[in-house]
């Protein structure tokens, strides 16, 4: 009886820190985000800085020892070298092809899930849509390996429209990509679609508009965070993979396959950090872009 | 009796959800200028009944005509029909004029024209000024005549109004049933709206429809659908009411069937030739009025409704044993 009574309420101990935490608004706050920011700023921040600075330096070439020195070199190769040049624009070309694609395909499902289905009947597809993300990428890409092999199922099935497998090569990377990032494409918008009001589609028919319009003058405005968020994603994941264009590009080369084969085979880290900067101011540009257009303004 | 041609013409509409009768066989005429309400409680069909007439919802079967023109199957956009939408549905990421602008942009009206009649448009609801705001610079009021402006421009035969009034705070819904009864007057077109707050629809309807699982009860003006209600659900819905059962209304009345008798109907001070002595069990204060419970001697339970104009009749104190009288004239039979 006396034990009941006294687990009704909380041990003096745990109610004193309560108390004083109540009292004390910056040790509240202090509690809740030093962890989190200790990550942000050490973890992360620290280390795209130490890239950045990498970058500057150099590889001794006969020794392969790190050169701590100032140079732009590095900067200067990957400008003037034609290769880099193409491999970067390629790179970039693929990842606006996929952003593209994956946009295209995302909104029919989105809408679908957001407009048409039953609450509960979303939740299953939400569940469906979620599920290939439990199973490494790596798994996923080597399957559409033995999808677009020569003589494969892709060949198998496209045979009788005259068609074919593509082949390694950068349309089998670009297919890959998209089928690998457009979860991150559907979530978004599948988010931004629930929340726009039926209403407001309604009132847009009502007004006298058809599907099209309303897709046009209402949807479309109204969904542009999201697709700009999904956009985010699915362009810097395929400025950055270099797995895929492994196992189903054929000889095909990305940028961040400049960067892999630069930290392994090459062994030349500040090459390596150099060329990273590539994705990452493109990805800032795109961004700055993105917010020059003042989609960002209504999030 | 003068035939108004008729705005709207509905036969035998039927639209379920799964194993609910929302509209249930209804057949319902509204005439062209009419202000017509649509009260019901929640679930009665009575905005399903709405969104069948602008086009959100396609009926199972049955027949909607507007204006000699069958539209039961096709979309809104084909219908000369406009709805000021209960959350408003104003476009969030344009301004007020463009909002007020969209439907005459969609059908592709020349700029001055659009320009001059969102003028127009927008001075019949006294917006004028606004014309740059977003919907979310907009108090709650703004935003209404915003969706008024933005369905009226276009000029419909009938304008829908869903809950247009359950929004706003009580003082504001009070100019705005004026101003939206002015607004019908001055530009005939037909207004429906749905509404569950029979106030609203007593004071701006010129007729009410009562709504009840899918079914229409009674169709009337406001004071015969209040003074001679056809069912106990239209008596007990629309107003309060005193109803009696048959062993009741057989004991007090000496008459056969249910009665309805008004609260306000039943004095304090002799009138009419019904008198009865009752105790009172319950006394509210209300402001203008004082809502009294008494019982009478058989146990059968009345409200009365008192205005409180100074004299003492109302001041009753609980326990007390007071007088009560009204006219027999008052008591209404209700048909089952």
């Amino acid at each position: 009886m006396n034990s009941q009574l006294t687990s009704q309420f909380t041990s003096p101990r745990e109610l004193r820190v309560s108390s004083w935490l109540h009292r004390h608004e910056k040790s509240r706050l202090a509690v809740l985000l030093s962890a989190p920011l200790f990550w942000l700023v050490v973890a992360y921040l620290g280390s795209l800085f130490s890239m950045f600075i990498s970058a500057f330096w150099s590889v001794d070439s006969f020794t392969g020892s790190l050169v701590k020195t100032f140079t732009w070199d590095n900067f200067h190769t990957l400008i003037t070298a034609d290769v880099y040049r193409r491999i970067a624009l390629r790179s970039i070309s693929v990842a606006f092809l996929v952003t593209l694609i994956d946009a295209l395909l995302a909104l029919p499902i989105a809408l679908y899930m957001a407009k048409v289905l039953s609450p509960r009947k979303r939740q299953v597809l939400v569940v469906l849509l979620l599920l290939p993300l439990w199973a490494s990428y790596l798994v996923k890409a080597y399957a559409w390996r033995t999808l677009l092999a020569h003589g494969g199922v892709l060949d198998w099935l496209l045979h009788p429209f005259g068609l074919g497998t593509p082949g390694y090569g950068l349309a089998a990377t670009t297919i890959v990509l998209c089928y690998l990032w457009l979860p991150y494409m559907i979530l978004p918008i599948y988010a931004g679609l629930e929340r726009l009001p039926n209403s407001l589609l309604e009132a847009s028919s009502d007004l006298g508009a058809g599907g099209g319009r309303t897709f046009k003058s209402i949807v479309l405005p109204l969904l542009y965070p999201s697709l700009i968020a999904g956009s985010i994603f699915t362009f810097s994941l395929s400025l950055g993979d270099y797995i895929t264009v492994k196992i189903v590009g054929g000889k095909t080369q990305l940028f961040a396959n400049v960067i892999y084969d630069n930290v392994g085979t090459a062994g030349n880290l500040p090459f390596a950090a150099a060329a990273a900067m590539v994705p990452v101011i493109t990805v800032l540009g795109y961004l700055y872009m993105v917010r020059r257009t003042g989609a960002l303004e209504n999030l | 009796m003068l035939e108004k041609a008729s705005a709207i013409s509905i036969r035998a509409l039927t639209k379920t959800f799964g194993k609910v009768r929302a509209v249930d066989q209804i057949d319902l005429d509204i005439a062209a200028g009419e202000f017509f309400a649509m009260l019901g409680p929640s679930g009665s069909g009575k905005t399903t009944m709405l969104r069948l007439i602008a086009g959100f919802e396609i009926p199972d079967h049955g027949v909607i005509t507007i204006g000699g023109r069958d539209v039961s199957n096709t979309a809104p956009f084909e219908r000369n029909v406009n709805t000021v939408f209960q959350d408003y549905a104003l476009f969030p990421h344009m301004t007020v004029l463009q909002n007020v602008q969209y439907g005459l942009m969609v059908k592709g009206i020349a700029k001055k024209e659009r320009s001059e009649r969102s003028e127009k448009a927008l001075s019949r609801v006294r917006l004028e000024g606004y014309e740059s705001r977003k919907p979310s610079q907009l108090s709650g009021g703004q935003r209404q005549r915003v969706a008024l402006a933005r369905a009226i421009i276009n000029e419909p035969e009938v304008l829908l109004l869903d809950e247009p009034l359950g929004a706003l705070d009580l003082k504001l819904r009070h100019e705005m049933q004026v101003e939206l009864k002015e607004l019908q007057r001055t530009l005939g077109i037909t207004f429906i709206f749905v509404t569950h707050d029979q106030e609203e629809a007593l004071s701006m309807a010129d007729r009410i429809a009562l709504f009840n699982h899918g079914k229409i009860e009674q169709i009337g003006s406001a004071a015969e659908v209040y003074e001679f209600p056809s069912s106990e659900f239209v008596a007990s819905f629309v107003g309060t009411s005193n109803l009696l059962t048959s062993s009741e209304s057989e004991q007090l009345l000496g008459k056969q069937g249910i009665f309805s008798i008004r609260p306000e109907k039943i004095h304090l001070t002799k009138s009419g030739d019904r008198t009865f002595t009752a105790q009172v069990i319950s006394s509210l204060y209300l402001g203008s009025t004082t809502r009294i419970g008494v019982e009478l001697p058989g146990g059968t339970r009345l409200f009365l409704l008192q205005p409180n104009d100074g004299s003492s009749q109302s001041l009753v104190s609980i326990g007390e044993f007071i007088q009560i009288f009204w006219d027999s004239s008052h008591e209404f039979h209700i048909q089952r």
